[in-house]
């Protein structure tokens, strides 16, 4: 964002006294005066207004998955008698999901980059192939959750899997917010193309969805390697 | 900024002074495609790794080394998909994540700390043995 402002601020800069010589013949050269600096600043400044404010989001969302770790933490050995985490997880089951999820979170730095090009195609490309892997690790998921409660590990069969269950499906719930709100993008591309508002948006939902991806390192680590481990 | 990049600047028609400035940001902000490779890469190793030790049942040390793999990956992630670095305009980001980061520690290492307290002064033979 720095170089952006710089290259705004720049034509402005240059008409300080001090300043004479080069700057003095480029003012004539210059297309429509400060109005569009001005304008171009607005824009640099929303951008990066909002990516900071979605930043601090994402961090004070990560004290909530914070608070349910720590309560997975402690409950994860109050089974009451019921399934144990070695007999319910499947690890080459995770894996696949794992995989699933980290290639999407590639898939969607590289839509970013193919906005960064302005390749329209590409980004609408990208994200559809985001989606997709996205939806393949809800699917396993709720598939995995299906499966528990009919074998009778349900939520309510003991704390661990009370812990389990709100925190995996806690993060499940994010990914399908992401879902919606990439679907929502998608047509929004289609429909308006690259403005300044779809792709500090866009932006956002890079951060996000690389965001929930961190936050599956911790669940697939604490929850699903430790408890078979 | 010199005299020469200035004359480019100026003369050029207003799409492209937008795209200019907002591609600068962008570059900065989204990092190259190499990075992403790089961090994609590091974060497969990162995740097979620890999957294969659970799954092979190598027992050396399994639970510290996940938590060091899990660490390790989370890093590569901010580093490499979320760009996180130490410039100027990153500052505030920084900031934000080492303040979470640490409160993060006092939540998690707080709760285990205290809980197993708890337990292990409050074992369930002697809440029996109070109520009997």
């Amino acid at each position: 964002m720095t170089t952006g402002t710089t290259m705004a601020h720049g034509g402005a800069l240059a008409f300080e006294p001090g300043y004479a010589g080069p700057a003095e013949a480029l003012r004539d050269l210059r297309p429509a005066g400060d109005a569009v600096d001005f304008e171009l600043e607005h824009h640099a400044d929303t951008a990066s207004i909002a990516q900071l404010g979605f930043w601090i989001y994402l961090m004070s969302d990560c004290l909530l998955f914070a608070g349910l770790f720590a309560t997975y933490s402690v409950l994860h050995a109050r089974t009451a008698g019921g399934p144990q985490p070695q007999s319910l997880f499947d690890l080459r089951y995770v894996l696949a999901e794992t995989g699933f999820l980290l290639v999407s979170s590639f898939t969607c730095g590289l839509a970013t980059l193919a906005m960064g090009r302005r390749s329209r195609g590409a980004t609408l490309g990208w994200l559809a192939v985001t989606f997709v892997l996205g939806l393949a690790f809800l699917g396993m998921e709720v598939h995995e959750f299906a499966h528990m409660i009919a074998d009778g590990a349900g939520p309510g069969r003991s704390a661990f899997l009370s812990s389990f269950f709100t925190l995996v499906a806690t993060h499940g719930l994010h990914v399908t917010c992401g879902l919606t709100w990439m679907a929502i993008m998608m047509v929004l591309v289609v429909k308006k193309g690259f403005t300044p508002s779809t792709e500090s948006r866009l932006s956002c939902l890079s951060l996000f969805w690389h965001f929930l991806d961190i936050i599956w390192v911790g669940v697939f680590s604490l929850v699903y390697l430790f408890g078979v481990s | 900024m010199s005299a020469a990049n200035e004359a480019v600047v100026s003369q050029a028609p207003h799409g492209a002074v937008h795209r200019a400035a907002h591609g600068g940001g962008h570059a900065a902000a989204h990092g190259s495609r190499k990075s992403y490779v790089i961090g994609f890469l590091l974060a497969i190793a990162l995740t097979v790794v620890p999957f294969g030790l659970v799954m092979t049942h190598s027992s050396i040390g399994t639970p510290l080394l996940i938590a060091v793999f899990a660490l390790a990956q989370i890093g590569v992630h901010a580093v490499y998909f979320l760009h996180v670095d130490r410039s100027e305009a990153q500052r505030w980001n920084l900031t934000a994540l080492v303040f979470t980061a640490i409160v993060v520690c006092i939540i998690l290492g707080g709760s285990i700390w205290i809980m197993h307290n708890l337990y292990v002064n409050m074992m369930p033979g002697m809440m029996q043995g109070s109520i009997g």
